[in-house]
């Protein structure tokens, strides 16, 4: 079965003459910009309708041809191009879509042309090898020799996927190119080389890697733009993994050596960023000996944003140090750089810092963490920036298995409570959602003594977003310490909310119930929770009484038929009767309890049927 | 305290989110404490520590005390003098060496500027050597990665006390009536240039106003430099467009263009006409084209005025890229449109007035007053009114039915009466086509919505279609899928035909759906 005959399938059901090919071009180039675009995202509806042929001898061409216009039509057009394999026969047709690619792979928008490559990519796999000589291999060499930057660029995404599976002669063109891209007069040309550098070393040979790709990378590294250097940092990562431990002395230290004292920070930074993958690809021997100096220097760098970079990769640093001496290693060299960045100036270093310190107190052990990490947590908890604070407190688990939390515990509490009275309430959230891991790790005891007050402060707070989250984090505490707990401390004060003058209060002992009831279980719920939910429909705020009726559908499920019966009906149904139309809605809402059908597929069932389709074309074709 | 802060880029903590702005807009206070922190703040480079040991410096005698012979001996020590850096952030360190090399500095300027036959040829390589150490340098990490230059303060560079003398000299330098181009071009070479060139992105405005009047007269004074500077400035802006977005020299350089623009020869090399197309043109795409677009205007100006025949390409340029959804672009782009219209050939405007007017009536219809009024103010324009007049025939058609409709439906009364008056112009222009046009309005306007209608029409029938193949397709699918079940269970059918299989095998329960698939892939 051929092409022909699916476009013939496709004309079966004898409706194929209703869309001749100029109505449907007709649509892609309406003078609305977003008609147009409706059409061009619809572009694989109007090629099954036009059938494989069609598609490929009318609608491609019609493409190729029409290529300027709007950078957003482009984009669409771009990306469909990269599904577009069965829609125009299969893989035995897939170069047609190389033109209209081809010329999309040139315009000037980057996000045009980066689809253009993406698409490209992918069809790159569906060519025979044949075919990918054939017309494939020969676009790459054309892109990589056009006069305008923007046609080189995008070559140099392209030479990694086809380079695997051509023969040696044109391997050795398109090392030859990759190689002209790299010394490229426009630094635009230079930087794409060099953040495809390390991919296209992967997929070379060895010997080539060692003779081409590392001249490449050094050249790339002393490029007079930083912007190019630092991308060749990136490179160094794949190429120090490809290359054996003896040559990496030779053939890749100096370069990174150089790359880590650049005067320019943006490439120090990228560096102190990339130091853990660093680390890894060059292996034990070399991070004692260079490595760790390296990472001493970025620890000091004079720029608060390098800094920055290296204390975030401290943990990451120390854990992946070869294990015979890695304490000695982190006690001489590396704890007195952090001690230092403790009281750093600035407090994007001391965040960064905060984020990651505590893991070194699984790395260094119960004696070591107390005698040298702890004063250092202690002067963070103390910190002026919130953030630094935040983050000690966020990574406590790590300390609490080391040594316990109690050694905290004293630092700790005026911490907790001044970030949760802190003027920022994105803080103050912060600090609730680690709520329940703090009251795990304190227990209960030191909760109720220290904490429950806060808790409960929250739920008055002026912020909605805050009251919701203290909500929440009252459902998670009940979880953790039990329903007795709960009867105990949280909901009998909770309950005293429904009295409060102010409806926003009001509204959060129902917000408190909804979250709670599950937890708490239907003894709790039915006899405790309900009659204050009950009494509260007669609340003369509106909105208090729609959330009655909104609670009692969500606690429904939980109470016995007999409740639901004698007590939460006839309140619904008064309330379906009130004056209110929003109350009126959620009260008939709750009687027939019924949930909103989903009519529209999921996104995924859309996907998996299209999925299908490309399977069954696919066998149709191959036969 | 606020302080320097990340690249956006950059990884970091889970509590990210403190940094985003929008969120602290929503919040409301600190993000106007925060700028109130980040005002007045100043920054040096790092260049300071690649200094190791820091030399004491001993005042030497003065120049116009020197005797002639020995002027230039002093002249240089001076220079070399002034090749030692001093650390700004803290300003009490070294106050004494500071003081000299500011006290020599001045000297230096003076001396240039005033007295003659000091520029010998051994002075240059030191006095461009000076001004490299102190002017070249990795610019500092921004303090504020979301820097609006027209709300935020620019951080200014600390070290501007020397720099500005060092800037200052070097203009003096090339300025100087003995200053030989044939000498300089040794040391001032493109390598300079570059550099020279990346510095523009400086965010103290008092850097860039003298990397602007220095470059200019380098361009000036180094013919064989031209062709590079130009090339750079190219490569410049196509990383400001497509890569970073992020360069705060652009209306500087621009500046600079404008006056070469104006130095171009007729007819144009297609290096220029290049620059305007693929570089000019696509800069208007920039978030913040606020900051440099009165210069960018003016270079766009000047290449209609060099060469009439680049206003297609021009306009056409500046409709592809017009604003979808910034109205204060918009406004900006309608005023560069008048600015072009008035200087428009009238055989030119003929070109482009179609498309032009398409633009201009959707501009008139935006909700945003601010454009419908912009748009509707070229009516005011004497010579934009005499080409619409010439045209009208052409244009009334192309805006008639917006006008009309607006007029009716506008929310701002000034837009209505503006309105007004244009319909008034028209139908004094050519009351016979405007009565015409009013007349055919609700034709036009049926025939409209029939469009629409059809379009609709053929979308459901196509996605009909597409539904009926999926399901022909699933089913075949299935088909196959049980017969290869049932050929793994043993079944003997023949495994080489599956396409023959699918549609001719029995179907246990042949459903409707399934049997129509069927046939249609006999």
């Amino acid at each position: 079965l051929r092409g022909g005959e699916v476009s013939k399938m496709a004309g079966a059901d004898g409706d194929d003459s209703l869309y001749p090919i100029a109505v449907l071009i007709d649509e892609l180039r309406n003078e609305d910009v977003q008609l147009r675009l409706n059409s061009i995202k619809k572009l694989s509806t109007i090629a099954l309708a036009l059938g494989v042929e069609r598609t490929r001898t009318e609608l491609l061409p019609f493409l190729t041809d029409t290529i300027y216009d709007e950078d957003e039509v482009l984009l669409a057009l771009a990306e469909q191009l990269g599904n577009f394999t069965m829609l125009v026969g299969g893989p035995e047709y897939v170069h047609c879509l190389l033109p209209p690619l081809e010329s999309l792979a040139t315009v000037e928008e980057t996000v045009v042309r980066d689809k253009a490559v993406e698409s490209l990519r992918k069809i790159s796999q569906e060519h025979s090898p044949v075919d990918l000589e054939v017309h494939f291999e020969p676009l790459v060499k054309r892109l990589a020799s056009g006069d305008w930057f923007t046609s080189r660029t995008s070559a140099c995404g392209l030479f990694s996927v086809c380079y695997p599976r051509v023969s040696s002669t044109v391997k050795a063109e398109i090392r030859q190119h990759f190689r002209t891209l790299c010394s490229d007069d426009t630094p635009m040309v230079r930087r794409a080389a060099a953040s495809k550098l390390g991919e296209f070393a992967k997929v070379l040979e060895l010997e080539y890697v060692k003779s081409d790709i590392i001249s490449l990378f050094t050249a790339l590294a002393s490029d007079e733009q930083d912007s190019v250097r630092l991308l060749a940092v990136e490179a160094c990562v794949s190429i120090a993994t490809l290359l054996p431990q003896e040559d990496l002395e030779t053939l890749v230290m100096p370069t990174l050596r150089q790359a880590a004292e650049d005067k320019s920070w943006r490439v120090r930074y990228m560096v102190a960023d990339k130091f853990s993958e660093l680390q890894k690809a060059v292996g034990p021997e070399i991070t004692k000996n260079d490595l760790v100096p390296a990472f001493q220097n970025l620890l000091k760098d004079c720029e608060a944003e390098v800094r920055a970079a290296a204390a975030n990769k401290v943990k990451e640093f120390c854990e992946n140090l070869p294990e015979d001496n890695r304490e000695q290693i982190i006690m001489t060299h590396i704890l007195p750089c952090v001690k230092e960045l403790v009281s750093d100036t600035n407090q994007h270093v001391k965040s960064a810092l905060a984020s990651v310190i505590m893991g070194l107190s699984t790395i260094l052990g119960k004696d070591n963490t107390i005698e040298h990490l702890l004063p250092l947590f202690l002067a963070q908890l103390k910190d002026e920036c919130p953030e630094v604070r935040l983050n000690i407190i966020s990574n406590l688990d790590c300390v609490n298995e080391v040594i316990g939390i109690r050694q905290l515990s004293q630092s700790l509490l005026p911490a907790i409570v001044e970030l949760a009275e802190d003027a920022k309430w994105r803080v103050r959230l912060a600090i609730i959602e680690y709520m329940p891991l703090l009251a795990g790790q304190l227990g209960v005891e030191f909760f109720d003594e220290k904490l429950n007050t806060l808790c409960m402060a929250w739920l008055i707070d002026h912020v909605y977003a805050i009251r919701e989250a203290a909500t929440c984090n009252l459902m998670k505490l009940v979880e953790k310490f039990g329903a007795e707990w709960a009867q105990n401390t949280i909901v009998p004060k909770v309950l005293g909310m429904a009295n409060d003058p102010n409806y926003l209060h009001r509204m959060t002992t129902l917000f408190c119930i909804n979250a709670l009831s599950k937890a708490c279980g239907q003894e709790i719920t039915t006899k405790q929770m309900l009659p204050v939910v009950l009494k509260m429909s007669n609340d003369q705020v509106a909105n208090v009484r729609f959330n009655v009726a909104k609670s009692l559908q969500k606690i429904g499920p939980i109470l016995d038929s007999n409740a639901l019966q004698t007590e939460v009906k006839p309140v619904l149904e008064k309330l379906a009767s009130d004056t209110d139309m929003d109350v009126k809605y959620f009260a008939q809402e709750a009687i027939s309890g019924k949930s909103f059908p989903i009519t529209e597929y999921p996104p995924e069932s859309r996907q998996h049927f299209y999925k299908i389709f490309i399977d069954v074309q696919d066998q149709l074709v191959n036969v | 305290m606020e302080t320097t802060k990340l690249p956006p880029s950059s990884p970091s903590s889970p509590t990210t989110s403190f940094s985003v702005p929008s969120a602290e807009k929503v919040d409301g206070f600190p993000r106007r404490s925060m700028r109130r922190a980040r005002q007045r703040r100043s920054h040096s480079s790092s260049q300071f520590r690649y200094q190791s040991s820091q030399v004491e410096l001993t005042p030497l005698p003065l120049l116009k005390d020197a005797p002639v012979a020995e002027l230039h001996d002093l002249f240089c020590k001076k220079l070399q003098q002034c090749c030692v850096l001093f650390d700004f952030l803290d300003c009490v360190a070294d106050l004494k060496g500071k003081e000299i090399k500011r006290a020599a500095l001045n000297e230096l300027v003076e001396s240039v500027a005033t007295s003659r036959g000091v520029l010998i040829e051994p002075l240059y390589p030191e006095a461009i050597k000076m001004i490299s150490v102190n002017i070249f340098r990795t610019l500092p990490p921004s303090e504020n990665p979301e820097f609006d230059p027209e709300e935020d303060e620019p951080t200014l560079e600390a070290s501007w006390p020397h720099l500005q003398l060092v800037y200052e000299f070097f203009l003096r330098f090339l300025e100087s009536p003995d200053f030989q181009p044939s000498m300089a071009k040794r040391y001032v070479d493109q390598k300079f240039v570059l550099q020279l060139l990346e510095l523009f992105d400086s965010e103290d405005p008092r850097e860039r106003e003298y990397l602007k009047t220095i470059l200019h007269r380098v361009y000036g004074k180094l013919l064989g430099l031209r062709a590079y500077i130009r090339k750079q400035i190219n490569n410049i802006f196509l990383r400001f467009i497509y890569e970073t977005e992020h360069f705060n020299g652009v209306a500087e350089l621009l500046e600079i263009l404008g006056s070469i623009i104006n130095g171009f020869a007729l007819p144009l090399k297609s290096e220029h006409k290049q620059f305007l197309v693929r570089v000019l043109i696509p800069l208007h795409t920039a978030k913040s084209l606020s900051i440099f677009h009165a210069q960018l205007a003016y270079c766009v100006v000047q290449f209609m005025e060099k060469d009439a025949t680049v206003t297609e390409y021009i306009i056409r340029g500046l409709l592809k890229y017009w604003p979808k959804t910034c109205t204060q672009k918009e406004v900006m782009f309608l005023g560069e449109i008048e600015e072009i219209l008035d200087v428009i050939e009238p055989s030119q405007f003929m070109r482009i007035q179609e498309p032009l007017f398409k633009q201009i009536a959707a501009c008139i219809s935006s909700p945003h007053f601010q454009v419908a009024e912009r748009a509707l103010y070229f009516w005011n324009n004497e010579y934009i009114l005499s080409l619409i007049e010439e045209n009208c025939q052409v244009i009334l058609p192309l805006v008639f039915a917006t006008l009309y409709r607006v007029s009716k439906e506008h929310w701002n009364q000034t837009i209505v009466s503006l309105i007004y008056n244009v319909l008034k112009t028209f139908m004094e222009m050519n009351s016979k086509l405007f009565d015409d046009l009013t007349a055919s309005y609700k034709v036009e306007k049926q025939k409209e919505l029939k469009r629409e209608r059809e379009r609709a029409e053929l979308w459901r029938g196509l996605e009909e279609y597409q539904e009926r193949r999926m399901q022909m397709l699933t089913e075949a699918a299935r088909n196959q899928r049980n017969l290869q079940e049932r050929g793994e269970r043993g079944d003997t059918l023949n495994p080489s035909s599956p396409q023959t299989a699918h549609s001719d095998q029995p179907e246990p329960k042949p459903s409707g759906a399934s049997s129509g698939a069927g046939e249609s892939a006999t």
